[in-house]
C-alpha cells in the first residue's frame, strides 16, 4: 500500500480505511497481533485483516461486517487527525488543476498544518515530482514528515520547520507551483516568486478572509504577477430520497345520493423519486486567488 | 537545483507545437503554423514570432498581422495627481462626451496607432472623463483598453486552459462540463500515474486528455467509445509528447457484453488486467453505461460519473444501491463565483454560473453471495469479472 500506488493485498504496516457505513470511516494502522473495536465488534488485525484484499467485507466479532479500503488522499482527508482546520476535497480539486499540477511537478506549500493538500499533492505529482512543504509549527512538522513515511510518500517531499514570510521555502528557481494557506500570504509572495522556475509557474493563495485576498492580490500584482484570479467552490449534495406525496382528493363531480352519505375519502398518493438539499450546507470554506508568474 | 539559462528549450514555443491563445477571458486552441494565417477575435495574423519565445509571452498584434513580444508592462503610478471627480451627480449620459467620431477611430488605427495611443486619444477627446470619479476614470480606462488592444499571450495548453475554452467558445461539445467540475472528476476519481484507468467519454476528448495530463505518460488509458471509432480532436489539443500516446488504447462499447461474457479473443489484452478506475462523462444515459462499465474494476477503486441533469444519476444511484458493490454513493454538484478584487471595490463578479452539471462519485466494494444470517439488507449475487491482477496499481 502507498497513497500513491496501489496494491492489492493487506499487508502489515499498511494504513487502512475501515468503511461502517452512511460516511462513517475510522483509519487503521494493520500490525500484527492488533485489535480495533468498532461498534460492530473487534477486528483481529492479523485473521482479518492481514493478507486479505482491499475493498473485502470483513466480519467483526459481534457479527456485523465492514469494509477495508485502500487509502487515497480523499478518504485520508476525511479521516485525518485534525491538527489545524484542513483543506476538503472540493478546495484541493480546484487547486489542483488551477495550479497545473502533473506528474513531475515541482510544488512548494505553506504551511503543511495536517497534510490535507500535502497528500493529494504526492498523488498527483508522482513519482518524478517533488513537494516542498514548510510548517512553522516544529510539533506539526514533525507530524506530519512521520505520516509521509508512514504512508511510503517520504520519497516525494522534504519539510522544513521554518517561517516561510522570513526564509522562504528553502529552494530557489525549482517550483512549477506554490500555495499558500497562511495568515498573511501577502508577506510570502516575494518569497514565492523566488521559489518558482525562471520561466514562469502558478500561484495559488487560500485565505478565509476577504481583507487577506485584497492584501495578497496587491502583493501579487505589484511582484508583476499576471492573470490575477480570485474565486470560491463549494460542493452541494443531494440526499436521494424516495417521497410520498398524497394527492387531494376534489370529490366525485357526481352529485351525492343522499344529503347524509358522506364521500369515502381516498388515500391516493404518488411516489417520487426526487433529491432533497441537507438542512445545512458548508457555505464557505476560504476564497482561493490564483496568479500566473510570467517568464522573465 | 537551480535552472540554467540553456535548458530553456523546453520551455520555448516550437514550430508545429499546439498552444492556446489568450486575450482577457478568451482562449482559442491553434496549431503553431508558419506563414499560415490565424484568425483570433475578430484579428488575423501569423504566429511566425512566436516561435523561439518562452511560452506565456504577451505580444502585440501590429500592422501586418505580425507579432511583437511586448516590453514588460511599466507599472502606472497611482501618485500622478489625476483630475478626478467626486461622483456622478452632474454628469449627463447623453452619449455626446466622445467627440472622435467612429471614423476618427479607424483612421488612428490605420495610422498604425497602437491600442494604448488609442486609448489614451479617447481620453483626451472625453468632455467627461475628468469629472468622473477615480475610480469611474480606472474603469472607463479597462473598458477600453480590453476594447483596442491588441495582445495576445501564448500559452502552453493544460487541462486548466483547455476546460475553460472548451466551457467558454464550445460547452455543448463538452454536455456543459464546466472546469471545476472536471477538476473534481480527476480528483474523485484518484486519476494518477500509473493507473489503468476506464474512460467513456463524448465530451470531444477533452475528459480523455485531462485523465492523461493527469497520468503523465505512466500507466495505461483504454477509451471506450461508441460508435465508428474514437474522438480524440481534444487531445490533441493538449500537445502530449508522442511516448503518451503508447498508454492510450480504444474499444468499442459494442463489444463490452462479449468481453463480459468471456467470448472475445483478440482485443482482450487491452483490459484483461483489472482496471483501476474510472470516467463517464457524456450525453449518453449514464446509468447502463455505469452498471456495464462497472464490472470492470477492482473492488476498492473510486468511480465517477458526470451528467448534465441530475435525473438520470439518481437513477444510478438507486441501481448501485440495490444492486450492491458500491459505498460512498454521493451526488453532488459545485458552485463557484469569481470575484472582482480591488482596492475598496471588492465583490463577486455581477454575472456568475448558473449550472455545471452533476457528479454521482462512489468506491467499488467487493460483492459476494448472501451469507445465511446476515441482518444487513440484501445483497443479490453480482457476476464478478474474472481478472488477472497485477499489483501495480
Amino acid at each position: 500500500m502507498s497513497f500513491v500506488e496501489y496494491s492489492e493485498f493487506i499487508q502489515e504496516g499498511d494504513v487502512a480505511i475501515i468503511f461502517l457505513g452512511h460516511d462513517s470511516m475510522m483509519p487503521v494502522k494493520v500490525q500484527q497481533g492488533a485489535q480495533t473495536q468498532t461498534r460492530y465488534g473487534v477486528i483481529r488485525h492479523s485473521k482479518d485483516l492481514i493478507g486479505q484484499r482491499f475493498g473485502t467485507k470483513v466480519t467483526c466479532s459481534k457479527g456485523g461486517w465492514v469494509y477495508v479500503l485502500h487509502p487515497t488522499p480523499e478518504l485520508w482527508t476525511l479521516n485525518l487527525p485534525h491538527r489545524t482546520q484542513i483543506l476538503y476535497t472540493t478546495d484541493i480539486a480546484n487547486i489542483t488543476m488551477m495550479l497545473e499540477l502533473k506528474p513531475g511537478s515541482v510544488v512548494c506549500e505553506s504551511g503543511t498544518g495536517s497534510g490535507s493538500l500535502s497528500h493529494a499533492i504526492l498523488r498527483t505529482i508522482a513519482p518524478t515530482g517533488h513537494l516542498h512543504t514548510v510548517e512553522f509549527h516544529q510539533q506539526r512538522a514533525e507530524k506530519a514528515a512521520e505520516e509521509f513515511r508512514e504512508h511510503r510518500v517520504g520519497h516525494l517531499v522534504t519539510v522544513r520547520n521554518q517561517d516561510v514570510c522570513k526564509e522562504g521555502f528553502g529552494v530557489t528557481g525549482v517550483a512549477d507551483a506554490v500555495f499558500l494557506d497562511i495568515p498573511s500570504p501577502w508577506e510570502a509572495v516575494r518569497h514565492a516568486k523566488n521559489a518558482m522556475k525562471r520561466q514562469g509557474g502558478r500561484v495559488c493563495s487560500f485565505s478565509p478572509c476577504i481583507e487577506q485576498v485584497q492584501k495578497t492580490v496587491e502583493a501579487l500584482a505589484d511582484e508583476g504577477f499576471q492573470e490575477i484570479s480570485t474565486l470560491e467552490v463549494l460542493l452541494r449534495v443531494h440526499d436521494v430520497r424516495s417521497i410520498t406525496l398524497p394527492l387531494p382528493d376534489f370529490g366525485s363531480d357526481q352529485p351525492l345520493e343522499t344529503p347524509t352519505d358522506t364521500p369515502v375519502p381516498s388515500n391516493a398518493s404518488v411516489l417520487c423519486k426526487t433529491t432533497t438539499p441537507p438542512r445545512d450546507m458548508a457555505g464557505h470554506t476560504g476564497y482561493l486567488t490564483f496568479a500566473t508568474k510570467p517568464s522573465v | 537545483m537551480a535552472d540554467n539559462g540553456d535548458n530553456d528549450s523546453q520551455h520555448r514555443v516550437n514550430e508545429g507545437d499546439y498552444v492556446v491563445l489568450k486575450r482577457g477571458d478568451i482562449y482559442k486552441a491553434v496549431q503553431i503554423q508558419k506563414k499560415k494565417k490565424t484568425v483570433f477575435e475578430k484579428q488575423w495574423f501569423f504566429l511566425d514570432n512566436a516561435v523561439g519565445e518562452l511560452y506565456g509571452t504577451t505580444f502585440e498584434v501590429v500592422t501586418g498581422g505580425t507579432l511583437q513580444p511586448r516590453k514588460p508592462k511599466h507599472v502606472e503610478s497611482s501618485a500622478d495627481a489625476k483630475e478626478a471627480g467626486t461622483d456622478n451627480r452632474n454628469i449627463l449620459d447623453d452619449g455626446k462626451s466622445q467627440k472622435l467620431t467612429r471614423d476618427d477611430i479607424e483612421t488612428l488605427k490605420e495610422q498604425g496607432l497602437k491600442g494604448q495611443e488609442i486609448v489614451q486619444q479617447l481620453i483626451e477627446n472625453s468632455t467627461t472623463f475628468r469629472d468622473k470619479t477615480e475610480f469611474a476614470q480606472e474603469k472607463y480606462i479597462k473598458k477600453k483598453k480590453k476594447k483596442y488592444e491588441n495582445s495576445v499571450m501564448v500559452l502552453r495548453p493544460s487541462c486548466r486552459v483547455l476546460a475553460m475554452m472548451y466551457h467558454g467558445r464550445e460547452p455543448g461539445k463538452i454536455c456543459h462540463l464546466r472546469y471545476d467540475t472536471l477538476a473534481l472528476m480527476l480528483t474523485l476519481g484518484n486519476i494518477h500515474a500509473g493507473s489503468k484507468v476506464l474512460v467513456f467519454e463524448t465530451c470531444a476528448g477533452l475528459v480523455l486528455g485531462a485523465v492523461m495530463e493527469r497520468m503523465g505518460g505512466y500507466g495505461s488509458v483504454v477509451q471506450m467509445y461508441p460508435g465508428g471509432g474514437p474522438v480524440r480532436a481534444g487531445v490533441e489539443s493538449f500537445g502530449f509528447p508522442s511516448h503518451f500516446h503508447d498508454t492510450l488504447h480504444e474499444f468499442p462499447i459494442c463489444h463490452v457484453n462479449a468481453l463480459l461474457a468471456g467470448t472475445l479473443d483478440t482485443e482482450a489484452k487491452n483490459i484483461d488486467a483489472g482496471v483501476r478506475l474510472l470516467v463517464i462523462a457524456s450525453r449518453f444515459h449514464p446509468c447502463p453505461v455505469l452498471l456495464g462499465l462497472i464490472k470492470f474494476l477492482a473492488p476498492s477503486r473510486p468511480f465517477v460519473v458526470y451528467s448534465q441533469y441530475k435525473e438520470p444519476l439518481i437513477e444510478c444511484y438507486t441501481k448501485l444501491r440495490e444492486q450492491g458493490g458500491a459505498v460512498s454513493l454521493r451526488l453532488t454538484d459545485s458552485w463557484i463565483r469569481h470575484y472582482q478584487v480591488l482596492p475598496n471595490r471588492t465583490h463577486p463578479m455581477l454575472l456568475m454560473s448558473g449550472g455545471g452539471g452533476y457528479l454521482l462519485s462512489g468506491t467499488t466494494v467487493a460483492t459476494d453471495t448472501l451469507k445465511m444470517g446476515s441482518t444487513r439488507g440484501e445483497e443479490p449475487a453480482a457476476k464478478r469479472l474474472k481478472l488477472t491482477e497485477t499489483t501495480d496499481g
